[in-house]
């Protein structure tokens, strides 16, 4: 038997509803473990990619400076990086933000939200320093395919990882193509 | 057969008939052969700003929109270059706007993301503007949300020649362009335009809704999400000229 293909996944500025998403290829879930072997991902709680891996999945938009290494470090073990979902295609919901600047948000939020308390903005060094905006992962490394959607169906995320799993095509057909 | 009565051109190999004042456009809908648009609407004027319908006649790039049918004449439509182009075009609007089809109103129905999903589109390419742009809620039945707006000037069109009011005009230049609404404070509450007005019917994208209506038709049995809009468009072409025309 050919050796399994190694998958990483990991969420950024997303809601992790694209990893449900993939989740919902239900009994599906079988097969594809029969194909692969998820090296870093929430699925498993592995940190850190060790090696290479042949297929990257991230959802989310980079809104951090967390967001900015994780996917660095992405960039950098996986052969074929995939943005996973609007946010991570465009910047979507998370992006709403960038109407507003840095300080505005986190005001809103800190200082002069509903029921704050002890009102003032975060800053323990261990939190990530927040970016000016959010941006789609393709503005920050090089993205090599795009799956849109909010989040993605499960035949779309199927489509696409059996596609880049039997080195086809990955574009989605029109059925499966969704930016909602 | 002198080439004044054969009355077709070739469209990507194929004979297409016409009528006499009939576009390339035009002809090509009614023979089931749908060029992608945005700022067309077949039952208003056409514009030509868009660019996405073009295409190549004898060598050189028109508006299909506006372009007249001329006998004999060799157009392409179909190729890999103009879908390029046309794929491009439709991510420069995608940027330069805020179009958030999660969260919005008109997905399904909206024919920026349909045209979109007709091209293949699964990601912008470009960097996103995030432009920041106002929104007009002030109207108690219509909502302007700028955001959404492609300018394809069919509401300051449909406003000017079909209901006469001249409420929507286009203003600033390049990159800043936008609509603005002809009222003593710039807001539509302000302004001569109601529920019943045209110019507030056809937007197409999300840009010009009516309050308390967006999700009459569920997400999911929309127009695009019934038949993809190569597919609904030349369909309902071919209805208005069987109506006009049968």
């Amino acid at each position: 038997m050919a050796s399994k293909r190694k998958i990483a996944t990991c969420s950024l500025a997303g809601c992790f509803g694209c990893h449900m998403s993939l989740l919902d290829i239900d009994e599906r879930i079988l097969e594809l473990l029969e194909l692969v072997e998820f090296d870093r991902s929430p699925i498993n709680d592995i940190k850190v990619i060790r090696g290479m891996v042949d297929i990257g999945l991230i959802e989310g938009g980079v809104c951090n400076a967390e967001s900015v290494h994780v996917l660095q470090h992405f960039r950098e073990h996986c052969r074929v990086l995939v943005s996973v979902g609007e946010c991570a295609v465009t910047g979507g919901i998370p992006s709403m933000r960038n109407h507003h600047s840095l300080k505005a948000c986190l005001e809103e939020s800190y200082i002069r939200g509903i029921g704050v308390e002890n009102a003032h903005v975060p800053d323990d060094p261990e939190l990530p320093l927040l970016l000016d905006k959010v941006y789609p992962l393709h503005e920050v490394v090089r993205v090599d395919y795009h799956v849109p959607g909010c989040p993605p169906s499960a035949d779309a995320l199927w489509y696409v990882l059996s596609a880049l799993i039997a080195g086809r095509d990955p574009r989605l057909p029109t059925a499966l193509l969704r930016f909602d | 057969m002198s080439p004044d009565t054969r009355r077709t051109f070739l469209l990507d190999g194929r004979e297409i008939p016409f009528r006499e004042g009939q576009t390339v456009f035009d002809a090509a809908m009614a023979a089931g052969v749908y060029i992608p648009h945005l700022c067309h609407n077949p039952d208003f004027e056409p514009h030509s700003s868009c660019r996405l319908c073009t295409v190549i006649v004898n060598g050189r790039p028109f508006a299909s929109c506006t372009q007249p049918a001329v006998a004999g004449q060799d157009v392409k439509s179909d190729t890999a270059e103009l879908n390029e182009m046309r794929r491009s075009l439709t991510q420069m609007l995608l940027v330069e706007g805020n179009h958030y089809c999660p969260s919005c109103e008109k997905s399904g129905g909206c024919r920026l993301q349909a045209t979109a999903y007709a091209l293949g589109l699964q990601d912008n390419h470009f960097p996103q503007f995030f432009p920041l742009r106002d929104v007009d809620a002030s109207h108690p039945d219509i909502i302007l949300d700028r955001d959404r707006c492609i300018l394809c000037g069919l509401c300051v069109r449909i406003s000017r020649t079909v209901d006469r009011k001249n409420v929507f005009a286009m203003t600033g230049r390049g990159i800043d362009t936008t609509i603005v609404v002809d009222s003593p404070t710039g807001l539509l509450a302000d302004s001569r335009v109601s529920r019943e007005d045209e110019a507030v019917q056809h937007c197409p994208v999300g840009a010009l809704m009516m309050k308390g209506e967006a999700f009459t038709v569920p997400i999911g049995e929309r127009p695009y999400d019934r038949a993809p809009i190569n597919e609904d468009s030349v369909a309902q072409f071919q209805a208005r000229e069987a109506r006009l025309h049968g």
